[in-house]
């Protein structure tokens, strides 16, 4: 078939395309990394591109992915929280310890997880402010507020489960399993749950005068305090944000162990904080993408897939290749600062 | 034949400088005569920082060539630049705060004996540039301490240093006290004499006038004229930069408005920087405050403001007694203040223009969403309004120049529509032309009922447009002048004190 011919005009235009184009991949590039990701899964293992197999790594990215969302608000406002793994470890006791508490004083079990779902997301909250008032109350740096925290969580859990586990009873365990295991129009609840949270954060950061503030003041403090912006007001909400965040996804992931010990939400800090950063967001604040922050998170849940249906890398290797993904995404954004 | 007296010629050859998009040189071409002292003029935006940037290795030209003593360079860096001895001195401090001064002054070319540094050797030499800017500081003070005209001084010791031959100097006045520039200037004279190229910058005529051998003017980002600076007029200079007739700088004064003070001030103190000072601002009055670096006028204002600590006895709005413990009851009140420091506190530079302009009165535009093309309206409308100079709408505030950076700053503070508005420095580091627009912009704000006041260091622009001025020094108040008492000698007095 011959070609047909092609105008200058037509020539140039589609060069100024391609150059809007190319400016716009920078944006893209996690999406793009994701793509490739998937390309090569389906291209290792056919199991990878199975509907089975994406809801499995969609419902294990919720957790992460929900947490990542209040993590953003937090590193664009020019923050950082290292303590949420210990968080979610506390609060999954907490809540597992409360339904018992219920269960045992024959509240019907449906209340009890009820009452366990407020109580998981009002306990987060509650850490959350904890930690804004230290931080801007007390101008105590954020990095050392939550290093603190972190112990003092997943320190205290341990005492609570008196070093092993808190266990769910069987019958509220029956009860609050829907939460995990059931679907809506065949997309697990989690995901369902994980959509909304980035979606309302994705308004809140991008709709709302309070996300502009966030920006406003991880950009720079002091243009924004010169401004009238509440920075202290700010700032305190997004650590409030997050610890709401981390309260969700800790209430979504009790139902799939069934109980709290001190391995749980190990290291899930570092996930939330790579799939912000993988999504695209500056550590040092002032802009970021909560559609990044998604992707970023699935990114990351996708190389952990590929590892356990592939014999190519030990999965035993999987921080390492997650973490070397980090690497490359940084080098890659680089110019961009 | 020594290093130090060997003189060094540049030559630009059709530069071209682009920022994605955005061309902010057109081919400039020009030589710069070795060992004379050359004033390079433009307006903000007609690109003599970029290009000089460019000589000295902060930026890389798009297209076109520089030469040095015929041969072509390009230079990847800062330190390429200087290792041939062309050395900048920013309008933006490039020093390390929690440093000395020697440590700064050596910063990348530190003096080693065996791999160990030679401290001794560093703060000797330093003591030796420090004297020789006239800043009467140990080398081992650290520049956190220094103010800001000090910390200037030590951006020129540490050119002094490292012996360059051609030395770019943007702006470096604008924080100075006239004792400290006459320091300056003799400085230049004598690096002159020991054939030292010098690249002048400065938006201050009189300046160009007194210190350099002939001046080259930019517009646009292209070369416009290089002429004996003996041979021109400041008037001709200004027509030259703007490329037009410039009429009167100031707009005629209105009569100062017989009414009663819209904000009545007794009794501010703000502590360490400011004690006991009184005053009234009338809508549609213009207040100017004097004084030298350092007199406390900028913390005061920030005191009141709710910036910083503070005490006052009587604070009244409209007869009204007020309470302004931060700057968010400020702002609630009708209170707007520019900061003196565009980069620091004024805008967000990494952030677009749209959204530097709504920050202060975002309220208005979340109900209770933002909408962004209710925003770029409101740009569109400011852009028109203030006269700001931009090619696109959609850029980060870092993209402007300078005096259009400043244009969006004022436009940010007055978007709340503030009834008393406090201006520091408003037209610092900003060209005649933009100075022009501020100045009738400030007329207008006043005519609309609004208490104006004005903190400037530069006295013949507050006598150009104030009613009153109050002179301060040494954080007190020395005397409030009325509209026929104002002349530069006489703020000069109050501010120094020989009164």
């Amino acid at each position: 078939m011959p070609t047909p011919p092609e105008s200058t005009e037509a020539a140039s235009s589609a060069g100024a395309r391609a150059r809007h184009a190319w400016s716009s991949l920078h944006g893209l590039g996690p999406v793009l990394g994701l793509v490739v990701l998937c390309v090569a899964g389906f291209a290792l293992n056919h199991d990878f591109a199975t509907i089975d197999n994406a809801m499995n790594v969609l419902t294990r990215t919720a957790f992460i992915g929900i947490i990542a969302v209040g993590m953003c608000f937090v590193i664009v406002s020019g923050g950082i929280d290292l303590s949420v793994g210990s968080m979610a470890a506390l609060i999954a006791g907490g809540v597992i310890l409360l339904m018992n508490w219920l269960g045992a004083r024959h509240v019907s079990p449906t209340l009890a997880v009820a009452a366990g779902a407020v109580f998981a997301v009002v306990l987060g909250a509650l850490f959350g402010l904890a930690h804004g008032l230290l931080i801007t109350r007390g101008r105590i740096e954020p990095f050392i507020v939550t290093l603190g925290t972190l112990g003092i969580f997943r320190a205290t859990l341990t005492w609570l489960s008196d070093g092993g586990a808190i266990t769910l009873d069987n019958d509220l365990a029956d009860a609050y399993a829907p939460v995990y295991y059931a679907a809506f129009l065949g997309i697990p609840v989690p995901v369902w749950v994980f959509l909304l949270v980035a979606v309302i954060g994705a308004a809140i950061l991008n709709r709302t005068a309070y996300g502009r503030y966030v920006q406003a003041v991880g950009s720079n403090e002091q243009v924004a305090r010169y401004a009238a912006v509440d920075v202290d007001f700010t700032k305190m909400i997004t650590y409030v944000l997050l610890g709401a965040c981390v309260g969700i996804a800790t209430l979504l992931y009790v139902p799939r162990l069934g109980s709290a010990s001190p391995t749980t939400g190990l290291l899930w800090e570092l996930e939330a904080i790579a799939s912000v950063i993988v999504g695209g967001t500056a550590l040092k604040g002032g802009s970021g993408s909560i559609v990044g922050t998604v992707v970023g998170a699935i990114l990351l849940s996708v190389i952990s897939n590929i590892l356990n249906l592939t014999s190519i890398i030990s999965v035993y290797l999987n921080a390492a290749v997650q973490g070397g993904v980090i690497i490359v995404v940084a080098f890659m954004q680089r110019r961009r600062r | 034949m020594s290093a130090s007296a060997r003189s060094v010629s540049v030559s630009f050859d059709g530069v071209v400088k682009a920022f994605g998009p955005v061309r902010v040189l057109h081919g400039v071409s020009f030589d710069l005569a070795p060992g004379r002292v050359v004033g390079l003029l433009g307006e903000n935006g007609a690109g003599k920082s970029t290009l000089m940037k460019i000589l000295s290795g902060y930026e890389l030209a798009t297209a076109g060539r520089v030469t040095l003593d015929g041969a072509p360079v390009r230079f990847d860096g800062p330190r390429a630049a200087e290792a041939r001895g062309i050395v900048m001195i920013h309008q933006e401090f490039a020093l390390a705060e929690d440093l000395t001064i020697a440590q700064n002054v050596f910063l990348g070319h530190e003096i080693t004996h065996h791999g160990w540094l030679d401290d001794r050797a560093m703060r000797a030499d330093t003591a030796r540039v420090l004297k020789m800017v006239g800043l009467a500081a140990s080398p081992d003070t650290p520049v956190r301490d220094l103010i800001v005209a000090e910390k200037q001084l030590v951006e020129i010791a540490r050119a002094l240093q490292r012996d360059a031959r051609v030395l770019v100097m943007d702006e470096p006045t604008a924080t100075l006290t006239p004792g400290e520039t006459e320091r300056l200037f003799a400085l230049i004279a004598q690096l002159r004499a020991d054939g030292v190229t010098v690249v002048y910058i400065s938006h201050k005529l009189d300046e160009i006038e007194r210190i350099t051998d002939e001046v080259v003017v930019m517009r646009d980002g292209r070369f416009v004229a290089r002429e004996p600076t003996a041979s021109l007029s400041r008037r001709q200079m200004a027509n030259l930069m703007v490329g037009r007739e410039l009429s009167d700088l100031y707009p005629a004064k209105d009569p100062q408005p017989q009414v009663p003070p819209l904000l009545r001030v007794r009794g501010l103190t703000v502590p360490g920087w400011a004690r006991d000072v009184s005053f009234d601002v009338a809508p549609g009055e213009i207040l100017g405050f004097a004084g030298l670096v350092g007199a406390g006028r900028t913390e005061m204002f920030e005191g009141l403001m709710g910036l910083r600590p503070h005490r006052v006895d009587t604070l009244e709005l409209d007869g009204r007694p007020l309470r302004i413990r931060n700057p968010r009851e400020a702002a609630r009140q009708g209170l707007a203040y520019l900061s003196e420091d565009r980069k620091g506190k004024g805008l967000h530079v990494h952030m677009h223009l749209a959204e530097n302009l709504t920050l202060m009165a975002l309220r208005r535009y979340a109900t209770p969403w933002l909408h962004p093309s209710a925003e770029r309206a409101a740009l569109k409308i400011a852009v028109d309004e203030f006269g700001i100079r931009t090619g696109a709408l959609d850029i980060p505030a870092s993209s402007l120049s300078g005096g259009n950076q400043q244009k969006l700053a004022l436009a940010k503070v007055l978007h709340p529509d503030p009834r008393v508005v406090i201006l520091d420095e408003p037209t610092r580091g900003v060209d005649v032309g933009a100075k022009r627009d501020i100045y009738f912009l400030i007329q207008r704000l006043a005519r609309s009922g609004k208490a104006v006041v004005v903190i400037s260091s530069e006295l013949v622009e507050l006598i150009g447009i104030c009613h009153r001025i109050v002179v301060m020094r040494a954080g007190t108040q020395q005397v409030t002048l009325s509209a026929e008492q104002l002349t530069e000698e006489a703020l000069i007095a109050h501010a120094t004190g020989i009164h």
